[in-house]
């Protein structure tokens, strides 16, 4: 499936203008460019843009989920996705870590960028990509494991080998999701014995530890309790010290909480883009004013 | 119309749904438990040993036994009066042709149950009912009747029964070890002939051989020694009054019914019960054990497993995993599924055709063409049994790892996706670790099918009585090439095909028990296994 995905990548590609082939990291001075020659008036908030979306669509099979697309996501900061269900956040979300790839009957054109790499370029190991673009799910999903190999699961498949350095790196992930008090006693029993918001903290430690560049989140606090949503609301904001996060979320006020810059998007198409503050007290779009009041959606 | 009303009322409460589904179920407890009474008890039952009648007819004669059954008389054309028949063992089959004899009710003077009536197991010809008269040894007498010695026949019988066991334990290792070598050594020097090596080497094996013959020699001598020692001889008055020579080396026990307290009846049962699982069959299976059957029994099922169940899984994973799914994988799927449904015949005739011809044919040819044309895997054999088995029982372990894979939520896979995990990985660490629950459920289902198999193997490799079993102390230790004993067909066999039914049918009752148990033992572990998995999480285990 990879491999045709890839596959497809890679002819939507050869269609684009030559310029937007390069795909080499060494060329800081390009995003900057980018932005200013293509990008809508909103995105100029962003200065450094680490993650760069450009006229993106996306189909599956027939249907078309993205619209052309196009947004900077700035590093060390927190972007939030909203739009009604259907809008396609989470699909744009998945396309950050070609998640999509798993998808049969997909097709992607434009241009997606990771730190100026091409992520759906036929040179990405889709492994690699995955490793510095980690990701936490809806529904905590931990594996039937134990606590501790939970977390370890992502370095072993990275080649760690078990000793002091993996159980340092255990220790790190879990303490850094305030998860560490709660189970270190008990690393060796299995995860689903974890309750309230405590797998889905797990599943952000398991993400951590394999300390990737962005963190990508899809609706993580859709099946908590206020009390756990809040821990983790906590925790996104200090995550944003170390990992660019994008989140995906159905909550208006959590995206006014937590996020730096805010996306709105609707029926594949992104409407607005640009710092939360201004978004949320001074949209220029009349369909987000009515999103964010809560007139439709 | 009130009534209607109220009719409507008592459908529409769904009542008599749960009555009628608790119902079904209810019939089908009681059929099981009825099943499984019966056999106990008729199994069991013959275990404890029965008090012996002394039964007077009218004619004068008398019958030593015991009553195994009461029955009506099927109403005749001359009398229409109501009457019962008597089925009694009365052993002694030497002297009277037949263990069972049927006698009216209306024949019979007397029946009384004499404390100095005596039961003896014998290796041949069945139970001996009748009463001591005199102990011999070395046709010097010992013991009279009557005369309150009887403690020296006690003795002398513990003694001649552990010279026996020498015996036998020599003859099953050591000879059989030395027939085993003799018969390697033959196949040497005929290859050595036959391909005419030097001198040196064929004589130098020549030499071995005579070794191994001086050897045996010995070994023949001192079983002979053994067997002087064997002169212990009770006479034994039968009911009629005719007087029997029983050796004492033939003696596999002896006691008094009678004159038995219910704790002496309760070991007695215990013992018989040891002897039955562990002992060897006698008497052409209808007495003794059944232990070479157990042991075939579950290597087989375990050989069995073990091969279907990484091939189930495997299959399964490709299946769900791998293949694009459309019409061709929905075929082979529902191909799988009738695959269960096909009768277990069938996979026999093709478990001889494939394994044992061509297979075992060719391996003979490859590697084992020196014994031609004695077969040796061209055979029927316990691995060719076993393997069938595992076709048979493919779908089965296909089918529940499917399910298990199925039930594997999606998200699971995404997040090992999400950190990088390739699909072997996934699939690997992620998907395979989840599976185990479900594999053993499959296995469970596997097994408990392929215990209970019987025709498949009964051209494949099960015979009625093996001359040794399948693992033993010769190298190289497995003997998969062996025919081997199974406790279905054990059944099949003393049921059925036996010359003494009516001797044979409690061994009948006690096999089926015995299957019973050792498939809910071997499920019972795996059960065990899989609520421990669930219980701790896979990884600890794993």
């Amino acid at each position: 499936m990879f491999k045709t995905a890839a596959k497809y990548a890679a002819q939507e590609l050869r269609d684009l203008p030559p310029e937007s082939m390069i795909s080499d990291a060494n060329e800081k001075k390009e995003p900057e460019e980018l932005i200013s020659a293509a990008a809508p008036s909103s995105i100029r908030a962003v200065r450094s843009a680490f993650l760069e979306v450009r006229n993106l669509n996306f189909y599956y099979g027939e249907t078309q989920a993205l619209r052309d697309v196009s947004l900077s996501i700035e590093q060390h900061k927190v972007t939030a996705l909203i739009g009604p269900s259907g809008c396609g956040k989470s699909t744009l979300l998945r396309c950050f870590n070609r998640m999509n790839d798993l998808v049969d009957d997909i097709r992607i054109e434009g241009s997606l960028r990771l730190g100026g790499q091409e992520i759906y370029s036929r040179e990405v190991d889709v492994t690699e990509l995955r490793k510095r673009v980690g990701m936490v799910f809806q529904k905590s999903n931990p594996f039937p494991k134990s606590i501790y190999e939970n977390v370890a699961f992502g370095l072993r498949i990275h080649g760690a080998k078990s000793g002091a350095k993996l159980d340092e790196i255990v220790e790190e992930s879990l303490k850094a999701v305030a998860l560490w008090d709660e189970v270190k006693d008990r690393l060796g029993e299995t995860a689903h014995q974890l309750s309230g918001g405590q797998p889905q903290r797990l599943c952000i430690a398991r993400a951590i530890a394999v300390e990737p560049e962005v963190l990508l989140m899809d609706e993580p606090c859709s099946a908590l309790d206020p009390i756990a949503t809040a821990k983790i609301e906590e925790l996104i904001h200090e995550l944003k010290l170390k990992y660019t996060v994008v989140i995906v979320t159905h909550n208006m006020q959590q995206a006014s909480r937590v996020s730096d810059y805010t996306a709105f998007m609707l029926l594949g198409k992104l409407v607005e883009f640009g710092l939360t503050t201004k978004i949320f007290q001074n949209p220029d779009h009349e369909d987000t004013l009515d999103y964010i009041t809560g007139r439709f959606g | 119309m009130r009534y209607f009303a109220s009719k409507m009322t008592i459908w529409r409460s769904g009542d008599p749904f749960v009555w009628l589904s608790g119902g079904a179920l209810a019939l089908i407890l009681l059929l099981l438990s009825g099943l499984f009474v019966v056999v106990t008890v008729n199994g069991f039952g013959a275990m404890w040993p029965k008090r012996t009648a002394k039964l007077e007819l009218r004619s004068g004669d008398i019958v030593l036994g015991e009553i195994v059954e009461r029955e009506l008389i099927p109403p005749s054309r001359t009398s229409s009066v109501e009457a019962f028949r008597l089925q009694v063992k009365r052993g002694n089959r030497d002297l009277s042709g037949s263990d069972f004899v049927w006698l009216d009710e209306a024949e019979i003077e007397r029946i009384s149950y004499p404390e100095e009536a005596v039961v003896i197991e014998r290796r041949q010809w069945g139970n001996f009912y009748g009463f001591p008269a005199r102990l011999l040894w070395r046709n010097d007498v010992v013991a009279g009747a009557g005369d309150g010695s009887w403690r020296k026949l006690e003795k002398l019988l513990a003694e001649e029964q552990n010279i026996v066991r020498q015996i036998r334990e020599i003859e099953r290792n050591e000879a059989a070890a030395l027939g085993y070598k003799q018969e390697k050594l033959r196949i040497e020097i005929k290859e050595l002939e036959k391909r005419g090596a030097q001198s040196a080497r064929l004589a130098s094996a020549r030499l071995r051989g005579k070794a191994l013959q001086r050897e045996y020699i010995e070994l023949e001598q001192r079983l002979q020694a053994k067997r002087q020692l064997l002169s212990g001889v009770l006479e034994m008055r039968a009911a009629g009054d005719q007087l029997k020579r029983i050796e004492l080396a033939e003696i596999v026990r002896i006691y008094q019914p009678n004159a038995m307290s219910w704790l002496e009846r309760l070991l007695l049962c215990g013992q018989r019960i040891i002897e039955f699982v562990f002992d060897d069959p006698r008497e052409s299976n209808t007495e003794g054990g059944v232990f070479p059957a157990i042991f075939g029994t579950v290597m087989m099922v375990l050989m069995m497993s073990i091969t279907v169940t990484p091939l189930g899984v495997l299959a399964a994973i490709y299946l769900r995993e791998y293949a694009k799914q459309g019409r061709f994988v929905s075929l082979v799927r529902i191909a799988v599924n009738n695959l269960a449904g096909v009768p277990s015949i069938v996979f026999g005739v093709f478990g001889l055709g494939f394994f044992v011809y061509t297979l075992g044919g060719s391996i003979d040819e490859l590697f084992f063409e020196k014994y031609l044309p004695n077969p040796t895997f061209g055979t029927g054999g316990i691995l060719w049994a076993s393997l069938t088995l595992a076709l048979l029982t493919l779908p089965t372990v296909i089918v529940a790892t499917e399910e298990g894979l199925a039930a594997i939520p999606r998200s699971l896979r995404e997040a090992s996706y999400a950190l990088g995990a390739t699909k072997l990985e996934t699939t690997w660490r992620i998907v395979i670790p989840s599976l185990v629950p479900s594999i053993l459920t499959g296995m469970i289902l596997a097994v408990a099918r392929a215990a209970g198999e019987v025709a498949p193997l009964m051209i494949t490799g099960v015979v009625k009585l093996a001359p040794s079993l399948p693992i033993d102390a010769n190298w190289p230790f497995f003997h998969f090439d062996r025919k081997f004993m199974h406790l279905g067909f054990h059944i099949y066999d003393v049921g059925f095909q036996s010359p003494n039914v009516d001797a044979a049918r409690p061994m009948v009752f006690a096999t089926t028990v015995l299957l019973l148990l050792i498939v809910l033992l071997l499920n019972l572990s795996a059960i065990i296994f899989r609520a421990r998995l669930r219980k701790v999480g896979l990884s600890g285990a794993l």
